[in-house]
């Protein structure tokens, strides 16, 4: 008998790619035989915007990349600045930056925990998750006065101290926190059809892990221990004690079950980043017009979705003569036609939810 | 209370017999009513049962639910159905139309025709027929055409793969389905669905068959598309499936179809092994069609229970756990159940 394949256009109009991702399949019955992803759907030109604008209004555009976590997009770019400028950033300041960073990090591993569910088709998870996304959410509109697009870094520190009521509602929240985790393992983790449909399905192998340039816990779930406040450790993050979870087989599982634990350590350091404060300046002395010598620099965070490097140029004027984010979705992404070819249109589904992927950080 | 029903029935038979009207036409208008009682049981019943799952959903998720139109928002589901029914019924390029148009209206037949022999109470049931289970079970497999003619008519991928899903799963899993109730025919060797719930005055079946009741629930899921089977619409995965291209009361159609055939599940299983309309405990006091809907009605959430709790299966999965694990287990039930029956008349009890 002859057969042969068709072309299954999945997206941008999809309940499962993340936003308006766009992947066309070669679909052989139900079985990927090619996949063609297609980003740029969001595409908003922000390196672009970025050049005519002055170096401090550029921060709220870093805010629009990964909406799920805009503290940590803020922190790589004030990072380049600071390092361009040489500007040294007060204590207190360094500790609020891992503070709210690592609750947008909470915050955004519970987004991708809960619509991971969703994509295997436990709608329930993703109700759970988001019910406690927002406390966390909560406390950073607390210290920021935003729910999603915080804007709250600046060159040199950030925008307010943190209000008073912040830290009995925080100490709340993170007593609260292994619990919630509990709850996710209890309904999605352990459920066996959810295992039986992630566990050896997308299985990235450490070394191609490491050749397509991946990061965050789509790295880690291979088992590969890098994490940048790790490996290279910036601001605070030499005085904090904490574990990188690490997965064994590279399947999604591994990629889904790490978000949950990284959620845990989270926890630990915020608690422990609560205790250190030191008092003092939260906004180191930094000119009024920020004017950068002439140079470059590249600074990079570890995100909720991997490293997140910001490259700049300077020419000595007020404005940046070229913005660069290397971010983590996109590269991740990199590698996903590879790894959905001979898997089942569920598992597409599957794989691209392990990545966890945001659209605004993607096409950016 | 216990005769309301049959009070009714007998006393508009007794009218119309009294206006002279020929004992033919009084069974036919009989019928008739018995019928199109049934068909408004059950479309209220569907539109009741879309509220419910929204608010078991809401309760398993954490969350309200619809709470706003009418007392406790019990008129959500009919607020729905108004605003459906004023929407446009979109017909994209290149459909079969006359298949495309006809799916939504004849998704209900299945239904319909099963509820026929469904008994409801004591001596409450339409058309009492000798070979009941055989002609549910006949009738239920038929919607699997509609599905699949509404997947291939809409002209979208989507739908296909959808359709393509619904004839092989309900396939699959209407074998072990079948198999499951022959054990309990087998025990009573009768096809009537009246004698079967008679024969279980002293003990429910699922005591006597619970590998059978569990098969039967697992393919009853799977038949009527729930989760975690809810491959056919499988939304995160092709969108809706074969209603993908349905639009405003089109859709609303399969929907409403889709709980129908939940009750029919429900109530096959009650009928089958929870007693049907028989009292347990000689409660009595409480009439037997109270019986009946409590016990579907435990049924029903229980599917609810499952399909907000479970994630979705494969296809490949769906397949295999089918065909490897199902049959057989149904085809070792019939055998266990025979051989039991075999050394029980032996023994002679």
């Amino acid at each position: 008998m002859k057969t042969q394949t068709y072309s299954l256009n999945l997206g941008p109009q999809h309940p499962s790619t993340h936003g308006v991702f766009r992947i066309i399949l070669e679909l052989d019955g139900e079985t990927v035989v090619k996949a063609t992803p297609v980003p740029g759907y969001l595409h908003r030109g922000i390196e672009k915007l970025a050049e005519a604008r002055t170096y401090t209004q550029v921060i709220p555009y870093t805010d629009r990349m990964d909406y799920l976590a805009g503290m940590l997009m803020n922190w790589g770019y004030v990072q380049a600045v600071e390092k361009l400028m040489g500007i040294e950033v007060p204590e207190r300041a360094e500790y609020i930056r891992v503070i709210v960073g690592e609750l947008s990090r909470i915050a955004s591993h519970m987004i991708a925990t809960g619509a991971y569910g969703g994509d295997i088709g436990a709608l329930t998870a993703f109700t759970y998750t988001f019910r406690d996304r927002e406390y966390c959410i909560d406390l950073l509109e607390m210290v920021s006065g935003s729910r999603m697009t915080f804007s709250y870094f600046r060159v040199g520190g950030v925008a307010d101290d943190l209000p008073g009521e912040f830290y009995p509602a925080a100490r709340k929240f993170l007593a609260d926190l292994p619990g919630m985790c509990d709850e996710y393992d209890g309904l999605i983790t352990g459920n066996e059809i959810f295992q039986a449909r992630t566990k050896h399905v997308g299985v990235i192998t450490p070394e191609m892990g490491i050749n397509y340039s991946l990061s965050g816990p789509t790295l880690r779930g291979s088992g590969v221990n890098y994490d940048l406040r790790k490996v290279r450790p910036y601001s605070v993050y030499d005085r904090l004690n904490f574990e990188v979870p690490l997965g064994k087989n590279g399947d999604c599982f591994d990629r889904f079950r790490i978000r949950i634990e990284e959620m845990r350590q989270c926890g630990k350091i915020i608690q422990q980043a609560l205790d250190q404060i030191p008092e003092g300046s939260i906004q180191a002395k930094v000119p009024k017009v920020i004017k950068p010598p002439v140079g470059d620099a590249y600074a990079e965070v570890e995100s909720s979705k991997g490293v997140y490097g910001c490259y700049l140029v300077s020419d000595g004027s007020p404005k940046p003569y070229r913005v660069h984010f290397r971010r983590p979705s996109f590269i991740n992404l990199g590698y996903l036609a590879k790894l959905c070819e001979g898997w089942k249109i569920a598992d597409v589904i599957a794989i691209l939810g392990s990545i966890d992927i945001v659209l605004g950080e993607v096409d950016c | 209370m216990e005769n309301i029903f049959i009070g009714i029935a007998s006393s508009l038979r007794g009218f119309f017999s009294g206006l002279g009207v020929p004992d033919l036409y009084n069974d036919i208008i009989m019928l008739v009513v018995k019928l199109v009682s049934i068909l408004v049981f059950i479309l209220v019943n569907a539109l009741w049962l879309v509220y419910m799952e929204r608010r078991v959903c809401a309760f398993m998720q954490s969350r309200l639910g619809p709470i706003h139109v009418g007392p406790k928002g019990l008129l959500q589901s009919f607020a729905d159905i108004g605003k459906l029914l004023g929407k446009e019924i979109i017909l994209p390029k290149g459909i079969d139309l006359v298949v495309f148009l006809l799916m939504p209206v004849l998704i209900f037949v299945p239904p319909l025709l099963i509820y026929a022999v469904i008994p409801f109470g004591k001596d409450m049931v339409a058309v009492d027929m000798n070979i009941g289970v055989f002609y549910l079970l006949a009738v239920a497999s038929l919607s699997t055409i509609l599905f699949w003619a509404a997947g291939w008519s809409s002209n979208n991928k989507y739908s296909l793969i959808g359709g393509m899903r619904s004839v092989a799963q309900m396939v699959s899993y209407e074998l072990p389905l079948i198999l499951a109730l022959l054990g309990v025919i087998m025990l009573t060797g009768t096809l009537n669905i009246n004698q079967i719930v008679n024969a279980q005055n002293g003990i429910w079946f699922i005591l006597t068959q619970p590998i059978a009741f569990l098969i039967y629930f697992i393919a009853g899921v799977a038949e009527t598309n729930r989760t975690p089977f809810c491959l056919v619409e499988g939304e995160s995965e092709i969108i809706a499936g074969p209603y993908t291209e349905y639009s405003g009361m089109g859709f609303a159609m399969f929907f409403l179809a889709e709980y129908a055939n939940v009750m029919i599940i429900s109530a096959m299983c009650t009928v089958m092994f929870l007693g049907g309309w028989l009292a347990p405990f000689g409660l009595d006091f409480i009439p037997s069609w109270l019986w009946f809907f409590l016990k579907m009605y435990v049924m029903i959430f229980i599917f609810m229970w499952v399909r907000w709790t479970y994630p979705r299966i494969r296809v490949d999965q769906l397949m295999g756990f089918g065909w490897k694990v199902l049959v057989p287990l149904s085809l070792a039930n019939i055998f266990v159940t025979g051989v039991g029956m075999y050394i029980y008349r032996a023994i002679g009890w």
